[in-house]
């Protein structure tokens, strides 16, 4: 216990034997480093640092990397708090090894307001890890009229977004891109053409046929990225796709970053795992929108993230309470958590290589979001960082998961990989 | 997975090392004697329900193998012949039953339905018989309940005693399934006669051909089960049908699809001149509600070749086989 207390309030910190990766020279390497007031005071070959009556931090064989952040993540509050709070959803993200999360606008009620974007920064959320809010990109998020962006922004807000609720009127996207680019903010869009997806609980494809669920198909998303990215084009704005399922999709992105467009997208873990075939005997902890896809995109969104086209991964972490879940496959609410499972699904997915894992997780997502203090390790930086075993097998289990709610495919799942420390501005804010 | 190899296209091992703890098959509860869909019955367990009707329709039960058991009855969606096929082969059997529907309990209430079939489990039913607008409702009592679970319809799913007793009523007429060719047409989509006796037929060795327009029947469908084609052209498929299997357009499930009904009946309405293209001993079969001038005319309804009264007829004593199995009565 007092080891914990001083490793959460040290001003003074020493990260010792660990392998960085992930810092500014992007090769892993064995070294120290010191932190001080939060910061990132020195980084030197191990042993260079002594201790000095520091408090010491051990992390022999252990991973250091840039903490990780999730552009995308529901954290459920103001509103919803039986399913998740500010606090317990940080919990849970800390424990999976991120120092940062986006949470999306679509509470109770919606967060198109500067007040409710403070509200969720307020240190009375007792959050555990940094909360960079996206607002919502319309009032209500009904699609008719444009939030003040540049009060969103004055008040934290990092992005605008109307998740699960697409922006697919024309006029009111273009005004939202050309908005969002005077403010140097990016429209993150959930994309799905909802008048072709209505009613549908699943991918479209032989397992919805055969479980007689009506399906949503792969063009629902494509329309509305094609569209998308004609009219970041045209205004020049930058579009970021939230969680892309299909190939279909992909292609469209891969074309348009080859024509120069501003568009960065990001793909879930499971996208990346799992396929339609999960849903088996109706299996709600595999209902989620956009839901599981065929084997060929999910090779597709493999491919994405290797090769470049795929900037990010984020979790779209989604709590519902058990008894939301427990119902009828078509009345369960979409969503499954995934901030405590990311690691190890991108372990799984860089098959060996680290510095892609980290990538993933860490800089590029930074990168997604401009943002030059995130995402490296090195001197003068903000402390955050995760510490984490590369090769720890373990058991994913709901009475050790930090999230208020238990919806996840992972549930009962071996895993390899595993988080030891989270620090957050010098301070320790998770160990095993 | 071997280090360094890429698990991307290994698809199947390296999913299944995430799954090997997967529990879900076997965290289930579910009664083996439930009969939620086709899928989860073994040959074994067809063959034997079959047997049991057949017994079952030469002598009526004299002693009531399930003298004193409780069996109920959850119709979240209307019914006239599923509700009282099982209902007779309850009570013709010596078991008691209890009808709870959709508009007359709690259910209108907003209790769940967990709480609705664990509330009547409570009450000493042993068996819940249900139907249910949600694809996969039977599977959701299944997993909490640990009494067996009846399946008489869920959503566009499976409508598994309904299969059974086309199964059966056609061995009335023919000596085996194997080579049988099954014409299934109109509403495959929203049909779960559909699903259901194409997962049965074929595995009983019939060929199953689906006729309807893509908007009732996408391509898809192709791929229920191994062997199953579709041909979109009624009066090319006729000529090599000995069954004709037609289904009702179900208006309550095309959520806003807009069907041509004078397009439907000119290319999909079984009529006595159609009927004259198939070969002279095809038989006609219609799971029910039938809408004469719609999927088929009153004259082939009701013609010689019709076995609609017979399907129906046939299901009290496929059902009494199902109960029996579930409660493990002997008869």
């Amino acid at each position: 216990m007092k080891r914990k207390l001083d490793l959460a309030n040290a001003r003074s910190l020493l990260v010792s034997g660990g392998t960085l990766t992930g810092g500014s020279d992007e090769k892993a390497r064995s070294a120290d480093i010191l932190i001080e007031n939060g910061r990132i005071a020195a980084i030197e070959s191990t042993g260079k640092i002594p201790a000095n009556g520091r408090v010491v931090l051990k992390a022999n064989g252990l991973i250091v990397a840039p903490g990780f952040i999730d552009l995308h993540v529901h954290l459920r509050e103001p509103g919803q708090s039986y399913k998740e709070t500010i606090a317990t959803g940080t919990g849970a993200a800390a424990a999976g090894g991120f120092t940062t999360v986006c949470p999306m606008p679509n509470t109770t009620p919606i967060n198109d307001s500067a007040e409710i974007t403070r509200w969720m920064q307020a240190p009375e959320r007792d959050a555990v890890v940094k909360v960079r809010p996206v607002a919502a990109a319309t009032v209500g998020s009904n699609g008719e009229r444009l939030t003040d962006f540049n009060s969103l922004v004055d008040a934290g807000a990092v992005a605008v977004s109307d998740d699960g609720r697409p922006i697919l009127g024309d006029r009111i996207m273009r005004e939202a891109l050309e908005a969002a680019r005077r403010a140097n903010i990016p429209v993150i869009q959930h994309a799905e053409d909802t008048r072709l997806s209505q009613g549908c609980t699943m991918h479209s494809g032989p397992t919805s046929f055969r479980l007689g669920l009506r399906g949503m198909s792969a063009e629902a998303e494509a329309a509305v990225v094609a569209r998308d990215i004609a009219l970041a084009a045209t205004t020049k704005a930058h579009l970021h796709v939230a969680h892309l399922s299909t190939a279909a999709a992909l292609e469209q992105v891969r074309a348009a970053r080859k024509r120069g467009i501003h568009v960065t997208c990001e793909v879930t873990p499971h996208h990346l795992l799992l396929t339609d075939e999960e849903v088996g005997d109706y299996d709600t902890n595999c209902k989620m929108n956009p839901p599981l896809r065929s084997e060929l995109d999910r090779q597709a969104m493999w491919d994405g993230l290797h090769d470049g086209t795929i900037d990010c991964i984020a979790t779209d972490h989604a709590p519902h309470a058990a008894h939301e879940k427990d119902q009828e496959f078509d009345r369960a609410p979409f969503g499954i958590t995934g901030l405590e499972t990311a690691l190890p699904i991108a372990l799984m997915v860089a098959a060996g290589d680290l510095a892609s894992a980290v990538r993933w997780l860490s800089s590029n997502p930074a990168k997604v979001m401009a943002w030059s203090e995130d995402g490296i390790i090195r001197v003068g930086a903000n402390a955050d960082l995760v510490i984490f075993d590369a090769d720890e097998e373990w058991v994913f289990t709901a009475e050790d998961s930090k999230s208020k709610s238990k919806n996840s495919p992972f549930i009962g799942k071996r895993l390899c990989g595993r988080v030891r420390h989270t620090i957050v501005d010098g301070r320790v804010v998770y160990s095993l | 997975m071997s280090p360094g190899a890429s698990p991307r296209n290994s698809s199947h091992s390296f999913r299944r090392s995430i799954r090997s703890a997967s529990l879900r098959k076997g965290d289930f509860s579910r009664s083996t004697r439930s009969l939620l869909d086709i899928e989860s019955l073994s040959d074994n367990d067809i063959h034997s329900l079959l047997k049991q009707a057949a017994r079952f329709t030469k002598v009526k039960p004299k002693q009531a193998p399930l003298k004193g058991r409780h069996i109920a009855l959850l119709f979240y969606e209307s019914s006239t012949r599923t509700r009282c096929s099982f209902e007779l082969a309850a009570k013709s059997l010596g078991a008691s039953t209890t009808l709870v529907s959709a508009t007359a309990s709690s259910i209108e209430k907003g209790e769940s339905l967990v709480d609705t079939g664990s509330t009547l489990a409570a009450m000493g039913a042993e068996c819940i018989v249900m139907r249910h607008p949600s694809s996969g409702a039977p599977h959701v009592l299944a997993r909490h309940l640990p009494i067996p679970i009846i399946n008489a319809g869920d959503g566009m799913h499976e409508h598994p005693s309904q299969a059974l007793l086309d199964c059966y009523t056609i061995l009335q007429h023919r000596r085996s399934m194997r080579g049988l060719r099954l014409l299934l047409v109109g509403d495959i989509f929203h049909s779960r006669v559909a699903r259901s006796n194409a997962l049965l037929l074929t595995r009983l060795g019939a060929q199953v051909t689906f006729c309807g327009p893509p908007a009732l029947l996408p391509d898809i469908a192709e791929t229920i089960a191994p062997g199953v084609r579709i041909v979109r052209d009624f009066d090319a498929a006729l000529p090599t049908a000995d069954v004709i299997m037609m289904l009702r357009v179900q208006k309550e499930r095309l959520s806003g699809l807009q069907l041509s009904v004078d397009d439907y009946v000119r290319d999909y309405q079984l009529t006595s001149e159609r009927l004259a293209i198939a070969p002279a001993n095809a038989l006609v079969m219609h799971p029910g509600p039938m809408v004469r001038g719609m999927e088929l005319t009153s004259d082939v309804a009701d013609g010689a070749r019709s076995l609609v009264l017979e399907q129906v007829r046939n299901g009290v004593a496929v059902r009494r086989a199902i109960l029996l199995r579930a409660l493990g009565g002997r008869a």
